[in-house]
C-alpha cells in the first residue's frame, strides 16, 4: 500500500516537471513572425487594461447607436462560423465513419476548441460587467427566453464537449495510457453532443439578429437567419480547415508523417466537394428567400449591389471554383476557393452585424484602431497558443499506440 | 348527432376562413391581450404640451441624475434633435407642425414600457423585466452589459454607459419605487397642462379614443402604442401623423418576443431528435478497425 501511494507520488512529481520543461519555447525565439506578433499581443494586453480601467468608450467606437460593434461582429459571430469545421468534420468521422478523415479530425476540433476560448472568450472584453457572466449559468437569474441564454449555454457546454474530443491528446503526450483509454471512450458521446450543441448555437447566433427587425437592412433581414447562418457555418468551417491544413503542411513539415502528407490532398478533395455542394445549398435558399420577401427591386440599389457582391462575387464563384477544383483534382483551385469563401463568410456576418445594421444612420460606424489592435493580439495569442500545443502533443502526427490497437 | 347542411357549411366555412387567414399567426391587430393585467400606463397628448420641459427637471431630480449641460428653463435646445443619455432619461423635442405652422409641436420622449417588451425578452439574465405594475424595469445587479437589449429595442431607448469602468444600461425606469409607494409617477405630477397623464392603461385608451371621438378634426385618428410592437404602456396622441413627429411608424403589431419563438420552440426538438438520430447512424455504420484480417468494420457496441 504504502509502496503504490509513494509510486503515484513519483508520478504526479514526474509529469509535473514534465509539464515545467514543456513550457518552456521550442526552436528559435526572434523569429520576424514572433516579434511582430510579440508586440502586437503586448499592445493589445496594454490596450485591454486600458479598456477595463476606463469603459468601452476609451477604446471603442460603439455609441447607443451601435451597440454591436467589431468585437461582435467579427470575433465572435465571424470567428464562431469559422470553428464550425469542427463539429462537420467529428460528423463525418464519428458519425458517417468515413475514415479518409481521421487523421485530420485532432488539428480541428483543436482549432475549434481554440477558436471558441478566444474569439467567443473575446466576448468578455465587450461585456460592460464582465464578472456577471456566470450569472446565466449559476445564480437565479435564467433568462430561458432569450437567444443569448441559448447561445450562452451552448458556448459552455460546447466547449467542455470540444475539450473531451481533444483529451486523448493530451493524455498521450503525457503518457497517461489508462486514462487515455477512459477519455476515448467518452468521444463519440461528445461528439453527438458537440453536433447537436453545433446545430443549435450557430443558428443560434443567427436568431439572435431576429430581434433587430427594423435595423438590418431588408435584404439582409430574413426570418430564415438562423438556417442560413447553419448552413454557411458548414462551409465556413471546411474552409477554413482547408485553408489552416494548408498552412500546416508547410509550418508543421517535419510533425507530419509522409503518408499523411500523401493523403492531404485527397482529404482537401473530398472536403472541397462537400463544401460546394452546402455552398449551392445556400445559394440556392438565399435566392429563394430574395423571391420569397419580394425583395427584388432593392436589388438595384447601392445596399443591392453590396447584396450581389457578396451573393454572387463571394458564393456563387468560390463555390463553382470548388466545383472545378474538386472535378479537375486541383488542389490550387480548391484553395483559392477557400480564401474567397472565408472573405465571402466574414463579409456576410459582418454585413448583418455592422453593415447593414442601421444603414440608414446618419451616423455610422466604423472600428477604432484599437478595436482591430485587440481583434488582432486576441488571433494571434491563438496562433501561439495553437503552435505551443501543436508542437508538443500528437495533433498532427499519428499516436504511437493508435498503430498497434485491433 | 345529425349535422345539417347549413351547420356544416358554416364549420366548414370557418375553417377554412380560419385556415386561410393564418390561424395560428398571432391576430395582426391585437389591441391588447386580455390575458395581461392591467398595466399601468401614459398617454402623451401632444397637442397639449407647450414644450416647458418641467417633466425633463423632475425626472431629473426624482431620479437623482446629475446637472444637464443646458438649464431647464433654456428654449435653445430645440433647435437640435435630441436624443436620451445614459443620465437622461426622458427630453422634449420641438418639430414643425405641418397643420398650424406658427404652433410647434412638442413631444416627449422616453422607454415605452412595451407590454411585450424586445428588451425583455433578449436579456439573458432578466435584468429587463416587465413588472405587474407595468414598468419595464431593469435590475442592475443583475445585467452583464451585454448591451442586447440595445440591440432589440425597436425604440433605441436602453442607453449604455460607455464611459465607465463599471457601466449600467440606463433608461426611463417609469418611477416604479414611486409607484408602488402610491405616488404617481415625477414627470406626470409635474406636468403643468395635462399632456402628461398617467392612469391604468386600458382607461387611458379610452380617454384617447374619446377625445378622438369629440375633436375628430383636431387629432389624427389613430393612438401610437395601441397596437405597435404589440402595445406599449406609453400612448400618444398627434394631431399630425405620428411619422412628421418621429415616431417610427413601421414597426408592425406583432410583439417582439414573437419574432424568437418559432426558434425557441424548435431547440428541444432538436435536442431531442438529434442525439437519437446521429447515434443511430453512428452506429449502423459501425467502427472501422484494423484486425488481424485487415481493415473491418466491427460493431460491437
Amino acid at each position: 500500500m504504502f509502496i503504490q501511494d509513494n509510486s503515484i507520488i513519483m508520478d504526479v512529481k514526474k509529469t509535473f516537471t514534465f509539464i515545467l520543461s514543456e513550457i518552456k519555447p521550442k526552436g528559435k525565439v526572434f523569429t520576424p513572425f514572433n516579434v511582430i506578433s510579440g508586440a502586437i499581443i503586448l499592445l493589445g494586453i496594454i490596450l485591454i487594461i486600458f479598456r477595463f480601467a476606463k469603459g468601452l468608450g476609451a477604446v471603442t467606437n460603439l455609441s447607443q447607436e451601435y451597440p454591436w460593434g467589431l468585437w461582435i461582429g467579427f470575433d465572435v459571430v465571424t470567428g464562431v462560423a469559422f470553428a464550425g469545421g469542427a463539429y462537420v468534420l467529428t460528423f463525418m468521422v464519428y458519425v458517417l465513419r468515413m475514415e479518409k478523415y481521421h487523421p485530420i479530425v485532432r488539428v480541428t476540433v483543436l482549432n475549434g476548441f481554440l477558436a471558441y476560448v478566444f474569439y467567443a472568450g473575446a466576448l468578455l472584453l465587450d461585456l460592460g460587467r464582465p464578472w456577471n457572466v456566470i450569472n446565466p449559468i449559476i445564480g437565479n437569474s435564467f433568462g430561458v427566453n432569450s437567444i443569448l441564454f441559448l447561445v450562452a449555454w451552448h458556448f459552455m457546454l460546447y466547449m467542455i464537449a470540444e475539450f473531451i474530443e481533444f483529451s486523448p491528446a493530451i493524455a498521450e503526450w503525457l503518457g497517461l495510457e489508462r486514462i487515455r483509454k477512459v477519455l476515448n471512450s467518452l468521444t463519440l458521446g461528445a461528439v453527438i453532443f458537440g453536433i447537436t450543441l453545433s446545430t443549435l448555437h450557430q443558428s443560434g447566433l443567427g436568431a439572435l439578429f431576429l430581434l433587430a427587425k427594423g435595423k438590418i437592412h431588408p435584404l439582409w433581414y430574413s426570418e430564415f437567419i438562423p438556417i442560413l447562418f447553419f448552413v454557411s457555418s458548414i462551409f465556413a468551417g471546411l474552409s477554413m480547415v482547408i485553408l489552416e491544413g494548408t498552412i500546416s503542411q508547410r509550418v508543421f513539415k517535419d510533425k507530419i508523417s509522409p503518408e499523411h502528407r500523401a493523403s492531404h490532398d485527397e482529404i482537401v478533395i473530398g472536403l472541397g466537394k462537400v463544401a460546394a455542394g452546402s455552398m449551392f445549398v445556400y445559394f440556392f435558399m438565399k435566392v429563394l428567400e430574395i423571391i420569397h420577401g419580394g425583395e427584388w427591386n432593392l436589388l438595384f440599389t447601392p445596399a443591392g449591389y453590396w447584396y450581389l457582391v457578396e451573393l454572387c462575387g463571394l458564393v456563387l464563384i468560390p463555390c463553382i471554383i470548388y466545383a472545378k477544383g474538386v472535378r479537375d483534382g486541383s488542389t490550387k483551385l480548391l484553395r483559392v476557393a477557400s480564401i474567397l469563401t472565408i472573405i465571402g463568410i466574414i463579409v456576410n456576418r459582418l454585413n448583418i452585424s455592422i453593415i447593414a445594421f442601421k444603414w440608414d444612420a446618419p451616423v455610422r460606424y466604423y472600428p477604432s484602431w484599437m478595436e482591430i489592435e485587440i481583434t488582432l493580439a486576441v488571433i494571434f495569442a491563438e496562433i501561439w497558443v495553437f503552435r505551443w500545443i501543436v508542437n508538443r502533443m500528437p495533433v498532427l502526427n499519428e499516436h504511437p499506440f493508435e498503430k498497434d490497437i485491433g | 348527432m345529425d349535422i345539417r347542411r347549413r351547420t356544416f357549411l358554416k364549420i366548414a366555412g370557418l375553417t377554412g376562413g380560419t385556415l386561410v387567414s393564418g390561424g395560428f399567426k398571432n391576430a395582426q391587430a391585437v389591441i391588447q391581450d386580455p390575458s395581461l393585467p392591467d398595466f399601468s400606463g401614459m398617454l402623451i397628448d401632444t397637442t397639449m404640451c407647450i414644450g416647458c420641459r418641467s417633466c425633463e427637471a423632475a425626472c431629473n431630480e426624482a431620479n437623482k441624475l446629475p446637472p444637464p449641460k443646458v438649464p431647464f428653463d433654456d428654449e435653445s435646445v430645440f433647435e437640435k434633435y435630441r436624443d436620451t443619455e445614459p443620465d437622461v432619461y426622458t427630453v422634449v423635442n420641438r418639430y414643425p407642425n405641418s397643420k398650424d405652422p406658427k404652433n410647434p409641436i412638442f413631444v416627449r420622449r422616453q422607454c415605452m414600457h412595451c407590454n411585450q417588451p424586445a428588451c425583455a425578452s433578449a436579456c439573458l439574465v432578466k435584468a429587463m423585466e416587465k413588472t405587474k405594475e407595468g414598468p419595464v424595469f431593469y435590475n442592475k445587479e443583475k445585467c452583464m452589459g451585454c448591451r442586447y437589449c440595445m440591440v432589440a429595442c425597436p425604440f433605441d431607448m436602453p442607453k449604455f454607459e460607455y464611459n465607465k469602468a463599471m457601466p449600467y444600461v440606463r433608461k426611463c425606469t417609469f418611477c416604479y419605487l414611486r409607484q408602488k409607494e402610491g405616488k404617481k409617477p415625477a414627470c406626470a405630477e409635474a406636468c403643468p397642462t395635462g399632456a402628461t397623464l398617467f392612469g391604468k392603461r386600458k382607461e387611458l385608451i379610452e380617454i384617447a379614443k374619446t377625445r378622438i371621438y369629440q375633436n375628430p378634426d383636431k387629432y389624427v385618428h389613430h393612438i401610437y402604442g395601441e397596437a405597435e410592437v404589440g402595445g406599449t404602456g406609453w400612448v400618444y396622441l398627434s394631431s399630425v401623423p405620428f411619422e412628421q413627429i418621429g415616431f417610427k411608424t413601421d414597426l408592425g403589431t406583432v410583439a417582439y418576443p414573437e419574432l424568437t419563438k418559432g426558434f425557441l420552440y424548435g431547440v428541444p426538438i432538436v435536442l431531442l431528435l438529434w442525439p437519437t438520430f446521429l447515434l443511430g447512424i453512428s452506429y449502423s455504420n459501425g467502427e472501422r478497425k484494423n484486425t488481424k484480417e485487415g481493415w473491418k468494420d466491427v460493431y460491437s457496441r
